[in-house]
């Protein structure tokens, strides 16, 4: 039996030898891989790049105490970004699976059509759900636009859902049951951030001190923004990486603030904007400050 | 030489709800091009669309192109210059008579162009031409549009390429097989292809692909829309049977095989009575499972899903559908219109508009709530039901779970109503509801854009009020909004004429008598189906659009009172005698007696008669009459053939 983390030794393994970057998981809170600068900056632009990292994934909403065996707060993706995208790049991801034993002449693959799209992002995708004997695996996109912005290259992003592989591989029902390493499940892992999470965002968050720091981010993200001057000589040195951080940070405190059932209808439209707005100003500075540096490797 | 024509598009997995329309538009697009051929034929799997052809000529026909030079008189060196420029001897040029004279003509012949080089120009274009709901862009910036990203391109007129490229990808003669049960790359010829295909593990033809999953689902329930998604999701489909613990039963049926059907694409099985049963099939895209490694893996899944379904359940009875109430104001309705709890507020006043009784108003109240629970946020198609089944057990009277189970009945033209008048209160004030505010904030549809679904919520309270025999005023509850009336009067039409087959001129007539009342404008329809039978009616109905166009051009619009003293002529006096001995009485049975009065009529009387007095009453007479027969139909409405 393969361990939680064997899987994703052997998926990092893979994806290397087909020149991926490893990176590490970013280390501010996000909902989803796609956030990280790695995917959602990366992919804007005329330069190649290929990427590969685990990231731990929030969803307030999503949290159940530790009580679903198949819900989680925080759950890991495996996080691959190809770009752009090969022309084989479906052959690979059929082996990247068969690389962590599935062998797919006796399983059932079907690939369902599931178009992804990312309102507070600016950003969607065409692509599918991958499914494995009835159970969706993967989700595959070609990115069409991000930050609002067409895409020069196409990128492939697959993303694989960690802990439901994982139950599959390992035949387990329960997410808290599979085997992390030898001698560790999951739930002596996670149990404990499924269960303080939940109880948290649905009933302790303080909703005026989340309201605060969620304007606070806001009003440091804006600042910068409103700062930065894409005809300035010294462009290269804005730090728009920071600014982006602050935009996750709002993005993980809305979705907080609205697991906790403090954002009232007329506000969430409203709220998901203001991100928005944010995450679109991040990616389109971002393309203009790489101009300027391509432009200058060229003379 | 007549040649076969082989074209296939390997595309990455196409949507499976896309592909029928794509095959016809590809065929529509190759008869365009108008080349000769015996027969064409399209078939797809998910990876590739295929167009075979037969009987293309090798080249087009040879044609002659008539060239015209100068005229007859002009010098010898001028028709000589024609001549060489044509590449012809002057002795090959015609004379021919010219609406301007005689002229020097040369007629060339041009040969046809080679079938191969037409469609190697025209191909890229005809594929690229396909429509799709959504395309995407592969190759980067700027690059070709599809579905999907093509990845290989099979094009053979006869033994040859037809050569084209497409982002990259060069027609050849290589396709390909099933993705892990077949070779990458397959030589094919137009002869072998459909077997070259199926020796790896692909099956071209729906129908065949149908047939082996129809063939597996013995007992199953056959769904259709879930089998055609199915074939066009599969290239090599093999049904399989699983099972699941049966103390699942517990959980309500309709939650149980909407897993089963939307969440997992399985047919789910029943009993000779119609009682679920612990099983499933689900359709692999592979031959066979000998290790059972498919059947367990979904089994697995469908246990994680319904103790999910379990879950949701027993967590969302921890709050009752009366406690969601509040909730409700976080569910968005519509930006402009607020929240489901200002939504169904509206719905609960207007239930009492309608004249809906007390458990109509609760109904009302609590048809929302669902929308705040755990199993309807994990399975949106069962609002509704979920409600129904929640308010149940939750001990709600039965005529308020229903409702409320039943509310957004009928979801097409083809399902059935609320089943008790409760329900049908609920669900025309939720349509009604949603329409009035949709309009009035200018949500209107247009085209084929129709985000909130109105047209289908419109045909819903038309269906509702016919079939529920609910004689309610619905021009009353259209707050004077002349788009939303003229909108119901469509659907009305299409309701009356489309779904009940009623002629339009029919549909017509009986509206332009009005058509507030839906069950009194059905009778009145019978009625009218019943009396175009009569051979009296279509006569009766060309008199009255005679008497229609007459009133028109005199412009009258009925005087103030008829005088029999000013009746002169025989006929209008008898015409006029009928009309009182029959006025009041239905004209079934009138209309035999009527026709040859009316005839008569306007056979010998000039309705223009030179006193004006006269005149004016004889169109008061018709007036009264039109009047009087109008209540039914507007009879003038009704097409004629004589």
């Amino acid at each position: 039996m393969q361990s939680f983390q064997k899987i994703i030794f052997k998926l990092k393994q893979y994806w290397a030898e087909r020149g991926c970057i490893i990176q590490e998981p970013y280390d501010v809170e996000v909902g989803a891989g796609t956030m990280c600068p790695e995917t959602f900056l990366r992919v804007l632009g005329p330069d190649p790049y290929r990427v590969a990292y685990v990231q731990p994934s929030r969803r307030p909403a999503d949290g159940r105490y530790g009580d679903n065996p198949n819900r989680l707060f925080k759950h890991s993706q495996f996080q691959v970004i190809l770009k752009p995208s090969p022309g084989d790049i479906i052959e690979q991801y059929l082996g990247s699976l068969e690389a962590i034993g599935i062998d797919l002449k006796q399983h059932d693959i079907k690939f369902e059509e599931d178009n992804w799209e990312a309102p507070t992002l600016g950003a969607w995708g065409i692509g599918w759900q991958v499914m494995l004997d009835g159970l969706e695996i993967s989700q595959f996109t070609y990115f069409q636009q991000c930050g609002g912005i067409d895409l020069d290259l196409v990128p492939a992003e697959l993303t694989y859902g960690l802990e439901r592989l994982t139950a599959f591989l390992q035949m387990r029902d329960s997410v808290y049951d599979i085997e992390w390493a030898k001698g560790f499940t999951y739930g002596d892992v996670r149990y404990r951030d499924e269960l303080q999470y939940s109880v948290y965002n649905f009933e302790m968050a303080d909703i005026k001190t989340l309201w605060k720091l969620f304007d606070l981010h806001e009003g440091e993200a804006t600042r910068l923004l409103k700062s930065y001057d894409p005809k300035s000589p010294d462009k290269k040195r804005f730090p728009l990486l920071p600014t982006y951080d602050h935009v996750l940070k709002c993005s993980n405190l809305f979705n907080t603030l609205d697991a906790r059932g403090a954002i009232s209808v007329t506000e969430r439209v409203g709220v998901i904007q203001r991100v928005r707005k944010m995450a679109v100003g991040v990616a389109q500075a971002w393309v203009t400050q790489m101009q300027d540096v391509a432009a200058e490797v060229a003379e | 030489m007549s040649l076969p024509f082989l074209l296939e598009i390997g595309t990455e997995e196409i949507p499976d709800w896309m592909i029928l329309n794509a095959l016809e538009d590809l065929r529509a697009a190759f008869v365009k091009l108008g080349i000769q051929h015996e027969s064409v034929q399209v078939n797809a799997t998910p990876r590739r669309l295929v167009l075979r052809a037969s009987g293309l000529p090798a080249r087009q026909a040879d044609s002659v192109e008539r060239v015209q030079g100068p005229s007859q008189s002009s010098p010898p060196q001028a028709v000589e210059g024609f001549a060489r420029k044509q590449g012809a001897a002057p002795g090959e040029l015609a004379v021919e008579t010219t609406p301007k004279g005689e002229y020097y003509v040369f007629h060339k012949k041009v040969a046809g162009r080679a079938t191969k080089d037409i469609l190697s120009a025209a191909l890229p274009g005809m594929v690229l031409g396909i429509y799709f709901p959504k395309t995407m862009y592969w190759t980067g910036k700027g690059g070709p549009r599809f579905i999907r990203p093509i990845r290989w391109l099979v094009a053979l007129l006869g033994g040859e390429t037809v050569p084209f490229e497409i982002g990259g990808v060069r027609s050849g003669n290589l396709s390909s097989g099933h993705r892990r049960l077949g070779a990458k790359e397959i030589a094919v010829t137009c002869a072998d292809y459909e077997q070259k295909l199926r020796d790896n593990c692909v099956i071209l033809s729906a129908d065949e692909r149908r047939q082996r999953i129809v063939d597996g689902l013995a007992g199953a329930k056959v769904d259709s829309a879930l089998l055609e998604t199915l074939v066009y999701l599969t290239e090599y489909p093999t049904p399989i049977e699983g099972s699941f613990d049966p103390q699942f039963l517990e959980l309500p049926a309709e939650v149980l095989v909407t897993v089963m059907r939307h969440h997992q694409r399985y047919f789910s099985v029943e009993d000779a009575d119609g009682k679920l049963l612990p099983k499933f099939i689900a359709v692999m895209n592979i031959g066979s499972d000998p290790e059972g490694f498919v059947r367990r893996g979904n089994e697995r899944v469908l246990r994680a899903r319904f103790t999910d379904a379990r879950f949701f359940w027993d967590s969302d009875q921890k709050k009752k559908l009366v406690d969601r109430r509040a909730d409700l104001a976080h569910v968005t309705f519509q930006a402009k219109l607020g929240s489901y709890k200002d939504k169904a507020k509206r719905m609960k006043l207007l239930v009492k508009e309608l004249g809906g009784k007390a458990s109509a108003g609760r109904a009302a109240d609590l048809c929302k709530c669902d929308l705040t629970t755990e199993m309807v946020g994990e399975f949106p198609e069962l609002q509704g039901v979920v409600g129904g089944l929640y308010a149940r057990v939750q001990g709600e009277r039965e005529d308020v779970w229903q409702a409320i189970y039943d509310h957004y009945k009928p979801v097409s033209m083809e399902d059935s109503i609320p089943r008790h008048a409760t329900g049908r209160y609920v669900a025309l004030a939720d349509k009604l509801d949603t329409l009035r505010g949709c309009f009035r904030v200018g949500l209107i549809p247009t085209g084929s854009r129709d985000p909130f679904a109105l047209r289908r919520a419109a045909q819903g309270v038309v269906k509702i009020l016919v079939e529920g025999n609910m004689e309610l005023p619905l021009l009353d509850l259209l707050e004077a909004n002349a788009e939303l009336i003229a909108f119901f009067q469509e659907r009305v039409k299409f309701y009356f004429k489309d779904v009940r087959g009623f002629q339009y001129d029919e549909v017509n007539a009986a509206m332009a008598a009005g058509w507030s009342n839906l069950v009194d404008l059905e009778a009145r329809l019978e009625r009218i189906r019943g009396l175009r039978a009569s051979p009296d009616f279509e006569p009766l109905a060309a008199s009255f659009k005679r008497i229609r166009n007459i009133l028109e051009q005199a412009g009258f619009e009925g005087a103030a009172s008829f005088r029999e003293d000013l009746l002169e002529e025989e006929p209008e006096k008898e015409l006029y005698r009928e009309y009182q001995s029959i006025a009041g009485q239905p004209i079934e049975s009138v209309i035999s007696r009527l026709r040859p009065k009316v005839d008569l009529f306007f056979d010998k009387v000039l309705v223009n008669a030179p006193r004006d007095e006269v005149r004016r009453n004889r169109l008061q007479l018709l007036f009264e009459l039109r009047r009087e027969f109008s209540k039914v139909a507007d009879f003038s409405e009704i097409v004629t053939t004589s």
